[in-house]
Protein backbone atom coordinates (compact mmCIF):
# COMPACT_ATOMS: atom_id res chain seq x y z
CA UNK A 1 0.00 0.00 0.00
CA UNK A 2 1.28 3.66 -0.85
CA UNK A 3 1.31 5.76 2.18
CA UNK A 4 2.50 8.39 0.57
CA UNK A 5 1.14 9.91 -3.00
CA UNK A 6 3.03 12.39 -4.76
CA UNK A 7 2.27 13.40 -8.56
CA UNK A 8 3.56 16.52 -10.17
CA UNK A 9 3.93 18.43 -7.16
CA UNK A 10 4.30 22.08 -8.26
CA UNK A 11 5.07 24.33 -4.95
CA UNK A 12 6.08 28.42 -6.17
CA UNK A 13 7.27 31.28 -4.21
CA UNK A 14 6.58 34.61 -5.91
CA UNK A 15 8.03 33.66 -9.79
CA UNK A 16 10.60 31.38 -8.12
CA UNK A 17 9.62 27.48 -8.27
CA UNK A 18 10.91 25.53 -5.66
CA UNK A 19 9.15 22.39 -6.29
CA UNK A 20 9.30 21.70 -10.01
CA UNK A 21 6.26 18.75 -10.99
CA UNK A 22 7.40 16.58 -8.52
CA UNK A 23 5.94 12.54 -8.64
CA UNK A 24 6.88 9.56 -6.23
CA UNK A 25 5.17 7.37 -3.73
CA UNK A 26 6.19 5.51 -0.67
CA UNK A 27 4.99 1.99 0.46
CA UNK A 28 3.90 1.18 3.80
CA UNK A 29 6.92 0.15 6.39
CA UNK A 30 9.70 1.45 4.07
CA UNK A 31 12.55 3.71 5.01
CA UNK A 32 12.72 6.12 2.64
CA UNK A 33 15.76 8.53 2.19
CA UNK A 34 14.99 11.99 1.11
CA UNK A 35 18.35 13.79 -0.28
CA UNK A 36 19.53 16.49 -2.15
CA UNK A 37 21.68 19.34 -1.34
CA UNK A 38 21.05 22.61 0.38
CA UNK A 39 18.50 24.90 -1.40
CA UNK A 40 17.50 22.08 -3.41
CA UNK A 41 13.40 22.41 -2.41
CA UNK A 42 13.45 19.63 0.03
CA UNK A 43 12.12 21.33 2.93
CA UNK A 44 9.64 22.54 0.92
CA UNK A 45 8.46 19.26 -0.02
CA UNK A 46 8.50 18.18 3.67
CA UNK A 47 6.63 21.02 4.68
CA UNK A 48 3.42 19.92 2.36
CA UNK A 49 4.10 16.52 3.46
CA UNK A 50 3.64 17.39 7.01
CA UNK A 51 0.09 19.87 6.02
CA UNK A 52 1.86 22.71 7.07
CA UNK A 53 2.36 24.13 3.08
CA UNK A 54 0.15 24.09 0.61
CA UNK A 55 1.21 23.33 -2.76
CA UNK A 56 0.64 25.46 -5.68
CA UNK A 57 -0.62 22.44 -7.77
CA UNK A 58 -0.38 18.62 -8.26
CA UNK A 59 -1.64 15.72 -6.19
CA UNK A 60 -0.38 14.97 -2.98
CA UNK A 61 -2.19 12.36 -0.24
CA UNK A 62 -0.66 11.55 3.06
CA UNK A 63 -1.95 8.43 4.56
CA UNK A 64 -4.86 8.31 2.54
CA UNK A 65 -5.30 12.41 3.54
CA UNK A 66 -5.50 15.13 0.91
CA UNK A 67 -3.30 17.78 1.98
CA UNK A 68 -5.56 20.28 0.20
CA UNK A 69 -8.62 20.24 2.58
CA UNK A 70 -7.32 17.07 5.32
CA UNK A 71 -4.45 18.85 6.58
CA UNK A 72 -5.85 18.10 10.34
CA UNK A 73 -6.57 14.62 9.60
CA UNK A 74 -2.63 14.37 8.40
CA UNK A 75 -1.01 16.24 11.32
CA UNK A 76 -3.11 13.45 14.04
CA UNK A 77 -1.44 10.25 11.60
CA UNK A 78 2.13 11.73 11.28
CA UNK A 79 5.03 11.75 13.74
CA UNK A 80 7.68 14.65 13.64
CA UNK A 81 11.66 15.10 14.71
CA UNK A 82 13.92 17.40 13.58
CA UNK A 83 17.52 18.09 14.42
CA UNK A 84 17.05 21.92 15.85
CA UNK A 85 13.36 21.21 17.78
CA UNK A 86 13.75 18.64 20.03
CA UNK A 87 11.80 18.14 23.49
CA UNK A 88 11.28 21.10 26.33
CA UNK A 89 14.62 20.94 28.16
CA UNK A 90 13.43 22.17 31.45
CA UNK A 91 10.93 19.37 31.75
CA UNK A 92 11.74 15.65 32.87
CA UNK A 93 11.88 12.92 30.35
CA UNK A 94 8.50 11.47 32.03
CA UNK A 95 6.76 15.01 31.79
CA UNK A 96 8.13 15.62 27.65
CA UNK A 97 6.16 11.75 27.05
CA UNK A 98 2.98 13.29 28.86
CA UNK A 99 3.03 16.39 27.41
CA UNK A 100 3.28 15.13 23.60
CA UNK A 101 0.81 12.24 24.40
CA UNK A 102 -1.69 14.72 25.68
CA UNK A 103 -1.32 16.91 22.50
CA UNK A 104 -2.26 13.82 20.53
CA UNK A 105 -5.25 13.28 22.41
CA UNK A 106 -3.82 10.01 24.14
CA UNK A 107 -5.27 8.53 27.69
CA UNK A 108 -3.15 9.12 31.11
CA UNK A 109 -3.40 5.34 30.79
CA UNK A 110 -2.47 5.33 27.26
CA UNK A 111 0.40 7.40 27.74
CA UNK A 112 1.91 5.90 30.59
CA UNK A 113 1.56 2.68 28.60
CA UNK A 114 3.85 3.94 25.94
CA UNK A 115 5.84 5.91 27.94
CA UNK A 116 6.99 2.43 29.91
CA UNK A 117 7.09 0.28 26.41
CA UNK A 118 9.39 3.36 24.76
CA UNK A 119 11.94 3.79 27.52
CA UNK A 120 12.33 0.25 27.94
CA UNK A 121 13.19 -0.36 24.37
CA UNK A 122 15.53 2.40 24.75
CA UNK A 123 16.81 0.86 28.31
CA UNK A 124 16.25 4.83 29.71
CA UNK A 125 13.30 3.55 32.29
CA UNK A 126 15.43 4.52 35.58
CA UNK A 127 16.02 7.85 33.50
CA UNK A 128 12.67 8.91 33.68
CA UNK A 129 12.49 11.78 36.51
CA UNK A 130 15.88 13.54 34.85
CA UNK A 131 15.46 16.83 34.06
CA UNK A 132 15.94 16.47 29.84
CA UNK A 133 18.45 18.80 29.47
CA UNK A 134 20.67 17.09 31.95
CA UNK A 135 20.99 14.44 29.43
CA UNK A 136 23.71 13.58 26.75
CA UNK A 137 22.68 15.14 23.41
CA UNK A 138 22.53 11.56 21.87
CA UNK A 139 19.92 10.48 24.54
CA UNK A 140 17.92 13.52 23.62
CA UNK A 141 17.55 12.30 20.12
CA UNK A 142 16.92 8.93 20.94
CA UNK A 143 13.86 10.13 23.38
CA UNK A 144 12.57 13.01 20.90
CA UNK A 145 12.00 9.90 18.38
CA UNK A 146 10.24 8.08 20.34
CA UNK A 147 8.23 11.18 21.24
CA UNK A 148 7.25 11.12 17.71
CA UNK A 149 6.36 8.02 17.58
CA UNK A 150 3.93 7.79 21.20
CA UNK A 151 0.73 8.23 19.11
CA UNK A 152 1.48 5.25 17.01
CA UNK A 153 1.36 7.54 13.51
CA UNK A 154 1.50 5.93 10.22
CA UNK A 155 4.63 7.97 9.25
CA UNK A 156 7.36 9.69 11.18
CA UNK A 157 9.71 11.85 9.49
CA UNK A 158 12.87 13.02 10.77
CA UNK A 159 14.67 15.77 9.43
CA UNK A 160 18.69 15.36 9.41
CA UNK A 161 18.01 13.20 12.84
CA UNK A 162 21.52 12.15 13.28
CA UNK A 163 22.95 15.57 12.62
CA UNK A 164 26.51 15.97 15.54
CA UNK A 165 25.29 13.23 17.17
CA UNK A 166 28.85 10.70 17.87
CA UNK A 167 29.41 7.42 15.54
CA UNK A 168 28.39 4.95 18.02
CA UNK A 169 24.70 6.89 19.00
CA UNK A 170 24.47 7.67 15.15
CA UNK A 171 24.42 3.92 14.65
CA UNK A 172 21.84 2.82 17.61
CA UNK A 173 19.79 5.23 16.43
CA UNK A 174 19.61 3.47 12.92
CA UNK A 175 18.96 0.52 14.67
CA UNK A 176 15.77 2.12 16.04
CA UNK A 177 14.46 3.20 12.91
CA UNK A 178 14.75 -0.24 11.42
CA UNK A 179 12.79 -1.92 14.47
CA UNK A 180 10.17 1.21 14.12
CA UNK A 181 10.04 0.41 10.23
CA UNK A 182 9.46 -3.46 10.90
CA UNK A 183 6.44 -2.67 13.19
CA UNK A 184 4.52 -0.99 10.34
CA UNK A 185 5.86 2.67 10.98
CA UNK A 186 7.05 4.47 7.39
CA UNK A 187 10.17 6.04 7.99
CA UNK A 188 10.97 9.25 5.55
CA UNK A 189 14.36 10.59 6.34
CA UNK A 190 16.63 13.66 5.15
CA UNK A 191 20.53 13.25 6.30
CA UNK A 192 23.62 14.92 5.06
CA UNK A 193 25.42 11.46 6.02
CA UNK A 194 25.73 9.58 2.63
CA UNK A 195 26.58 5.92 4.47
CA UNK A 196 23.35 6.33 6.06
CA UNK A 197 21.80 6.86 2.80
CA UNK A 198 22.55 3.27 2.06
CA UNK A 199 20.44 1.85 5.06
CA UNK A 200 17.30 3.26 3.40
CA UNK A 201 15.33 0.85 0.95
CA UNK A 202 14.71 3.58 -1.54
CA UNK A 203 16.54 7.15 -1.84
CA UNK A 204 15.24 10.28 -3.85
CA UNK A 205 17.90 13.11 -4.76
CA UNK A 206 16.22 16.09 -5.87
CA UNK A 207 18.71 19.20 -7.08
CA UNK A 208 17.43 22.61 -8.61
CA UNK A 209 13.49 21.79 -7.33
CA UNK A 210 13.26 18.42 -9.16
CA UNK A 211 13.55 15.20 -8.54
CA UNK A 212 16.90 13.95 -10.47
CA UNK A 213 16.93 10.27 -9.18
CA UNK A 214 15.05 7.74 -7.19
CA UNK A 215 15.90 4.08 -6.47
CA UNK A 216 16.73 1.12 -4.18
CA UNK A 217 20.53 2.50 -3.24
CA UNK A 218 22.51 -0.56 -5.07
CA UNK A 219 20.26 0.26 -8.34
CA UNK A 220 21.45 3.81 -8.29
CA UNK A 221 25.29 2.70 -7.41
CA UNK A 222 24.99 0.57 -10.74
CA UNK A 223 23.28 3.40 -12.95
CA UNK A 224 25.74 5.83 -11.95
CA UNK A 225 29.16 3.62 -11.92
CA UNK A 226 29.60 4.55 -8.31
CA UNK A 227 31.00 2.97 -5.45
CA UNK A 228 28.83 4.45 -3.07
CA UNK A 229 26.21 6.51 -2.59
CA UNK A 230 28.30 9.55 -1.71
CA UNK A 231 29.69 9.11 -5.21
CA UNK A 232 26.30 9.07 -6.65
CA UNK A 233 25.16 12.57 -4.94
CA UNK A 234 28.79 14.54 -6.24
CA UNK A 235 27.65 12.87 -9.92
CA UNK A 236 24.67 14.13 -9.28
CA UNK A 237 24.90 17.83 -7.80
CA UNK A 238 28.05 18.50 -9.88
CA UNK A 239 26.35 17.66 -13.16
CA UNK B 1 58.43 27.26 23.37
CA UNK B 2 59.48 26.55 19.50
CA UNK B 3 59.53 29.26 17.09
CA UNK B 4 57.51 27.19 15.15
CA UNK B 5 54.45 26.91 17.22
CA UNK B 6 51.34 28.68 16.65
CA UNK B 7 49.22 27.52 19.20
CA UNK B 8 49.37 26.62 22.59
CA UNK B 9 47.35 25.07 25.18
CA UNK B 10 48.98 23.42 29.00
CA UNK B 11 46.23 21.71 30.87
CA UNK B 12 43.62 23.76 30.04
CA UNK B 13 40.52 23.22 32.02
CA UNK B 14 36.83 25.24 31.56
CA UNK B 15 33.58 24.58 33.76
CA UNK B 16 30.15 26.16 33.45
CA UNK B 17 28.69 25.41 37.18
CA UNK B 18 29.46 21.54 37.88
CA UNK B 19 29.62 20.71 34.60
CA UNK B 20 32.81 20.14 32.90
CA UNK B 21 33.32 21.04 29.12
CA UNK B 22 37.35 20.95 28.93
CA UNK B 23 39.00 18.41 31.29
CA UNK B 24 42.86 19.10 31.45
CA UNK B 25 43.72 19.54 27.90
CA UNK B 26 46.69 20.21 25.88
CA UNK B 27 47.98 20.57 22.34
CA UNK B 28 49.87 22.54 20.05
CA UNK B 29 49.53 23.68 16.58
CA UNK B 30 52.26 24.03 14.33
CA UNK B 31 52.46 27.64 12.14
CA UNK B 32 51.19 26.90 8.88
CA UNK B 33 49.45 23.64 9.71
CA UNK B 34 45.80 22.92 9.40
CA UNK B 35 44.50 21.35 12.21
CA UNK B 36 40.87 19.77 13.44
CA UNK B 37 39.27 18.84 15.99
CA UNK B 38 36.95 16.31 15.17
CA UNK B 39 34.32 15.21 17.86
CA UNK B 40 30.79 15.15 18.47
CA UNK B 41 28.22 18.05 19.59
CA UNK B 42 28.88 18.17 23.58
CA UNK B 43 32.54 17.74 22.90
CA UNK B 44 34.12 20.37 23.81
CA UNK B 45 34.94 22.15 20.58
CA UNK B 46 32.97 25.29 20.74
CA UNK B 47 34.20 25.88 24.01
CA UNK B 48 37.64 25.49 23.08
CA UNK B 49 37.34 27.54 20.07
CA UNK B 50 36.16 30.35 22.42
CA UNK B 51 39.18 29.87 24.95
CA UNK B 52 41.26 30.19 21.73
CA UNK B 53 39.36 33.26 20.15
CA UNK B 54 39.66 35.02 24.10
CA UNK B 55 35.99 35.36 24.27
CA UNK B 56 35.99 33.23 27.74
CA UNK B 57 38.62 32.54 30.04
CA UNK B 58 40.10 29.19 31.19
CA UNK B 59 39.68 28.25 34.88
CA UNK B 60 42.90 26.73 34.95
CA UNK B 61 45.42 26.04 32.88
CA UNK B 62 47.45 28.35 30.11
CA UNK B 63 46.88 29.48 26.40
CA UNK B 64 48.99 31.09 23.86
CA UNK B 65 48.45 32.11 20.19
CA UNK B 66 51.26 33.68 18.02
CA UNK B 67 53.00 34.06 21.77
CA UNK B 68 50.16 35.97 23.00
CA UNK B 69 48.10 35.38 25.95
CA UNK B 70 44.50 34.73 25.44
CA UNK B 71 43.78 36.67 28.48
CA UNK B 72 46.36 39.52 29.39
CA UNK B 73 47.34 39.93 25.79
CA UNK B 74 43.43 39.69 24.30
CA UNK B 75 43.27 43.21 22.86
CA UNK B 76 46.64 42.25 20.61
CA UNK B 77 45.57 38.64 20.08
CA UNK B 78 42.26 40.11 17.91
CA UNK B 79 44.27 41.65 15.42
CA UNK B 80 45.74 38.80 14.70
CA UNK B 81 42.79 36.14 14.55
CA UNK B 82 39.91 35.77 11.98
CA UNK B 83 37.17 33.77 13.72
CA UNK B 84 33.89 32.20 12.03
CA UNK B 85 31.88 31.02 14.24
CA UNK B 86 29.33 28.14 14.29
CA UNK B 87 25.91 29.98 14.24
CA UNK B 88 25.67 32.85 11.09
CA UNK B 89 26.81 36.15 12.74
CA UNK B 90 26.90 38.49 10.11
CA UNK B 91 24.82 41.62 9.45
CA UNK B 92 21.78 39.61 8.02
CA UNK B 93 20.31 43.45 6.86
CA UNK B 94 23.58 44.70 5.31
CA UNK B 95 24.58 43.71 1.75
CA UNK B 96 27.52 41.06 0.71
CA UNK B 97 29.68 44.17 -0.08
CA UNK B 98 28.49 46.08 2.83
CA UNK B 99 29.58 43.26 5.28
CA UNK B 100 32.86 43.02 3.90
CA UNK B 101 34.04 46.58 4.23
CA UNK B 102 32.53 46.58 7.50
CA UNK B 103 34.74 43.88 8.69
CA UNK B 104 37.76 44.96 7.24
CA UNK B 105 37.06 48.59 8.55
CA UNK B 106 36.87 47.39 12.05
CA UNK B 107 40.62 46.01 11.65
CA UNK B 108 41.47 49.53 10.10
CA UNK B 109 41.45 47.79 6.31
CA UNK B 110 39.74 47.64 3.41
CA UNK B 111 38.50 45.31 0.90
CA UNK B 112 40.92 45.95 -1.70
CA UNK B 113 44.14 46.15 0.78
CA UNK B 114 43.85 42.19 1.19
CA UNK B 115 41.56 41.06 -2.24
CA UNK B 116 44.33 38.39 -2.65
CA UNK B 117 43.83 36.68 -0.23
CA UNK B 118 39.68 36.56 0.17
CA UNK B 119 39.85 36.31 -4.26
CA UNK B 120 39.32 32.52 -4.48
CA UNK B 121 36.32 32.53 -2.11
CA UNK B 122 34.65 36.38 -2.56
CA UNK B 123 34.71 35.89 -6.05
CA UNK B 124 31.89 33.52 -6.32
CA UNK B 125 29.68 35.57 -4.05
CA UNK B 126 30.79 39.04 -5.89
CA UNK B 127 28.02 38.69 -8.48
CA UNK B 128 25.92 39.12 -5.56
CA UNK B 129 27.59 41.84 -3.85
CA UNK B 130 24.33 44.09 -4.14
CA UNK B 131 22.01 41.24 -1.99
CA UNK B 132 21.30 41.34 1.53
CA UNK B 133 23.56 39.03 3.63
CA UNK B 134 20.51 37.34 4.76
CA UNK B 135 19.29 36.73 1.60
CA UNK B 136 21.61 34.32 0.55
CA UNK B 137 21.61 30.35 0.39
CA UNK B 138 23.30 28.45 3.04
CA UNK B 139 26.30 27.34 0.85
CA UNK B 140 26.82 31.56 -0.20
CA UNK B 141 26.52 32.60 3.73
CA UNK B 142 29.43 30.84 4.48
CA UNK B 143 31.72 31.35 1.63
CA UNK B 144 31.02 35.25 2.96
CA UNK B 145 31.76 34.83 6.62
CA UNK B 146 34.70 32.93 5.66
CA UNK B 147 35.85 36.33 3.34
CA UNK B 148 34.85 38.42 6.20
CA UNK B 149 36.95 36.07 8.82
CA UNK B 150 39.98 36.29 6.39
CA UNK B 151 39.70 40.24 4.99
CA UNK B 152 41.61 41.85 7.91
CA UNK B 153 44.53 39.45 6.66
CA UNK B 154 44.81 37.36 10.26
CA UNK B 155 47.45 35.02 11.30
CA UNK B 156 45.36 32.28 12.79
CA UNK B 157 41.94 31.70 11.20
CA UNK B 158 39.51 29.70 13.27
CA UNK B 159 36.73 27.99 12.05
CA UNK B 160 34.32 26.58 14.53
CA UNK B 161 31.96 23.58 12.64
CA UNK B 162 31.92 25.48 8.93
CA UNK B 163 30.21 22.09 7.44
CA UNK B 164 27.58 21.74 9.73
CA UNK B 165 23.91 21.22 8.17
CA UNK B 166 25.84 21.80 4.17
CA UNK B 167 25.28 19.01 1.99
CA UNK B 168 28.44 16.68 0.91
CA UNK B 169 29.13 18.63 -2.38
CA UNK B 170 29.73 21.97 -0.54
CA UNK B 171 31.65 19.96 2.24
CA UNK B 172 33.94 19.31 -0.35
CA UNK B 173 33.70 22.05 -2.13
CA UNK B 174 34.66 24.37 1.44
CA UNK B 175 37.31 21.69 2.09
CA UNK B 176 39.27 22.54 -1.37
CA UNK B 177 38.91 26.11 -0.49
CA UNK B 178 40.72 25.77 3.16
CA UNK B 179 42.95 23.63 0.83
CA UNK B 180 44.19 26.40 -1.11
CA UNK B 181 44.04 29.00 1.88
CA UNK B 182 46.94 27.15 3.63
CA UNK B 183 49.23 27.20 0.86
CA UNK B 184 49.27 31.32 1.50
CA UNK B 185 51.09 30.05 5.10
CA UNK B 186 47.94 30.99 7.23
CA UNK B 187 47.32 28.91 10.30
CA UNK B 188 43.74 27.13 10.57
CA UNK B 189 42.15 25.44 12.63
CA UNK B 190 38.80 24.16 12.28
CA UNK B 191 36.18 21.80 14.04
CA UNK B 192 33.86 19.49 12.67
CA UNK B 193 31.25 16.02 13.76
CA UNK B 194 32.41 14.80 10.60
CA UNK B 195 35.38 11.95 10.61
CA UNK B 196 35.60 11.57 7.17
CA UNK B 197 36.97 15.26 7.16
CA UNK B 198 40.08 14.35 9.01
CA UNK B 199 41.76 13.10 5.79
CA UNK B 200 41.64 16.93 4.78
CA UNK B 201 43.66 17.79 7.82
CA UNK B 202 47.32 17.78 8.57
CA UNK B 203 46.81 16.70 11.75
CA UNK B 204 43.66 16.09 13.82
CA UNK B 205 42.73 15.82 17.72
CA UNK B 206 40.11 13.31 18.28
CA UNK B 207 37.63 14.88 21.13
CA UNK B 208 34.51 13.63 23.04
CA UNK B 209 33.35 14.51 26.41
CA UNK B 210 35.94 17.57 27.00
CA UNK B 211 38.65 14.99 26.65
CA UNK B 212 41.37 15.08 23.90
CA UNK B 213 41.41 10.66 22.82
CA UNK B 214 44.36 10.93 20.41
CA UNK B 215 46.68 13.70 18.47
CA UNK B 216 48.18 12.56 15.56
CA UNK B 217 48.23 12.98 11.68
CA UNK B 218 45.06 11.02 10.07
CA UNK B 219 47.46 8.46 8.40
CA UNK B 220 48.89 7.67 12.06
CA UNK B 221 45.40 7.48 13.71
CA UNK B 222 44.49 4.86 11.11
CA UNK B 223 47.41 2.85 11.58
CA UNK B 224 47.41 2.71 14.92
CA UNK B 225 44.47 1.23 15.08
CA UNK B 226 45.65 -2.64 16.55
CA UNK B 227 43.21 -5.05 15.54
CA UNK B 228 42.18 -6.55 11.80
CA UNK B 229 38.83 -5.24 10.88
CA UNK B 230 36.37 -6.66 8.45
CA UNK B 231 34.32 -5.45 6.05
CA UNK B 232 31.51 -7.87 5.42
CA UNK B 233 27.67 -7.33 3.25
CA UNK B 234 25.23 -9.70 2.04
CA UNK B 235 21.69 -9.05 0.90
CA UNK B 236 19.73 -8.17 3.53
CA UNK B 237 22.15 -5.60 5.45
CA UNK B 238 20.11 -4.93 9.02
CA UNK B 239 19.82 -8.99 9.30
CA UNK B 240 23.61 -9.39 8.74
CA UNK B 241 24.62 -7.18 11.65
CA UNK B 242 21.93 -8.58 14.14
CA UNK B 243 23.45 -12.11 13.20
CA UNK B 244 27.20 -11.19 13.08
CA UNK B 245 26.70 -9.81 16.64
CA UNK B 246 24.94 -13.59 17.72
CA UNK B 247 28.32 -14.98 16.21
CA UNK B 248 30.65 -16.66 18.55
CA UNK B 249 34.33 -14.46 17.87
CA UNK B 250 32.44 -11.61 17.19
CA UNK B 251 33.97 -8.27 19.25
CA UNK B 252 32.18 -5.50 17.50
CA UNK B 253 29.56 -4.84 14.92
CA UNK B 254 29.24 -1.71 13.34
CA UNK B 255 27.34 -0.52 9.96
CA UNK B 256 28.88 1.47 7.57
CA UNK B 257 26.95 2.27 4.71
CA UNK B 258 25.86 -1.51 2.82
CA UNK B 259 28.85 -3.01 4.87
CA UNK B 260 28.96 -4.05 8.42
CA UNK B 261 32.89 -3.69 9.59
CA UNK B 262 33.64 -6.44 12.05
CA UNK B 263 36.66 -7.15 14.51
CA UNK B 264 36.69 -10.32 16.21
CA UNK B 265 38.03 -11.29 19.66
CA UNK B 266 40.09 -14.03 18.38
CA UNK B 267 42.29 -13.24 15.12
CA UNK B 268 42.85 -16.24 14.22
CA UNK B 269 39.91 -17.11 12.96
CA UNK B 270 39.43 -17.40 9.06
CA UNK B 271 36.96 -15.42 6.69
CA UNK B 272 36.09 -18.66 5.73
CA UNK B 273 34.54 -19.82 8.88
CA UNK B 274 32.73 -16.28 9.14
CA UNK B 275 31.35 -17.18 5.53
CA UNK B 276 30.01 -20.26 6.50
CA UNK B 277 27.96 -18.86 9.91
CA UNK B 278 26.57 -17.00 8.14
CA UNK B 279 25.51 -19.07 5.13
CA UNK B 280 24.42 -21.52 8.10
CA UNK B 281 21.96 -18.82 9.29
CA UNK B 282 20.94 -18.19 5.76
CA UNK B 283 22.67 -15.30 3.81
CA UNK B 284 23.21 -15.27 0.33
CA UNK B 285 26.05 -13.19 -1.75
CA UNK B 286 28.40 -12.96 1.12
CA UNK B 287 31.27 -10.84 0.48
CA UNK B 288 34.16 -9.97 2.82
CA UNK B 289 37.10 -8.54 2.70
CA UNK B 290 40.20 -7.31 5.23
CA UNK B 291 40.15 -3.24 5.03
CA UNK B 292 42.25 -0.88 6.51
CA UNK B 293 39.67 1.04 9.28
CA UNK B 294 38.53 4.73 8.84
CA UNK B 295 38.89 7.53 11.25
CA UNK B 296 35.45 6.24 12.15
CA UNK B 297 36.25 3.23 13.16
CA UNK B 298 39.16 5.04 15.32
CA UNK B 299 37.22 7.00 16.99
CA UNK B 300 34.74 4.39 17.71
CA UNK B 301 37.35 2.04 19.07
CA UNK B 302 38.70 4.68 21.10
CA UNK B 303 35.40 5.81 22.63
CA UNK B 304 34.36 2.25 23.13
CA UNK B 305 38.09 2.34 25.05
CA UNK B 306 37.05 5.47 27.05
CA UNK B 307 33.74 4.49 28.33
CA UNK B 308 34.35 0.64 28.59
CA UNK B 309 30.42 0.70 26.78
CA UNK B 310 29.93 -2.52 25.13
CA UNK B 311 29.68 -2.41 20.93
CA UNK B 312 25.24 -3.47 21.10
CA UNK B 313 24.64 -1.77 23.99
CA UNK B 314 21.08 0.13 23.40
CA UNK B 315 21.94 3.27 25.63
Amino acid sequence: MKIIEVENLVKKFGSFVANDHLTFSVDEGEIYGFLGANGAGKTTAMKILCGLSSPTSGKVMVAGYDVYHQTEMIKKRIGYMSQRFSLFEDLSVWENFQFFGGIYGLSPAKIRERTTELLGRLGLESEKKQILGSLPLGWKQKLAFSVAIIHRPSIVFLDEPTGGVDPITRRQFWEIIYETASQGITVFVTTHYMDEAEYCRRVSIMADGKIVALDTPANLKTKYNAANIEGVFLKIARN
Amino acid sequence: MPANISINASNITKRYGDKTALDDISFDVAKGELFGFIGPDGAGKTTLFRLITSLLIPDKGSLTVEGLDTVKDYIKLRKILGYMPGRFSLYQDLTVEENLKFFAGIFKTTPEANYELVKDIYSQIEPFKNRKAGKLSGGMKQKLALSCALIHKPEVLVLDEPTTGVDAVSRIEFWEMLGRLRRSGITIVVSTPYMDEASRCDRVALIQNGKIMSIDTPDSIQNNYSRGLWAVKSDDTYRLLTDLRQFKSTRTAFPFGEHIHLSLKDELIKPAEIVSYLESTGHSNIHISKIEPTIEDCFMEMMGAESNMSATSQK
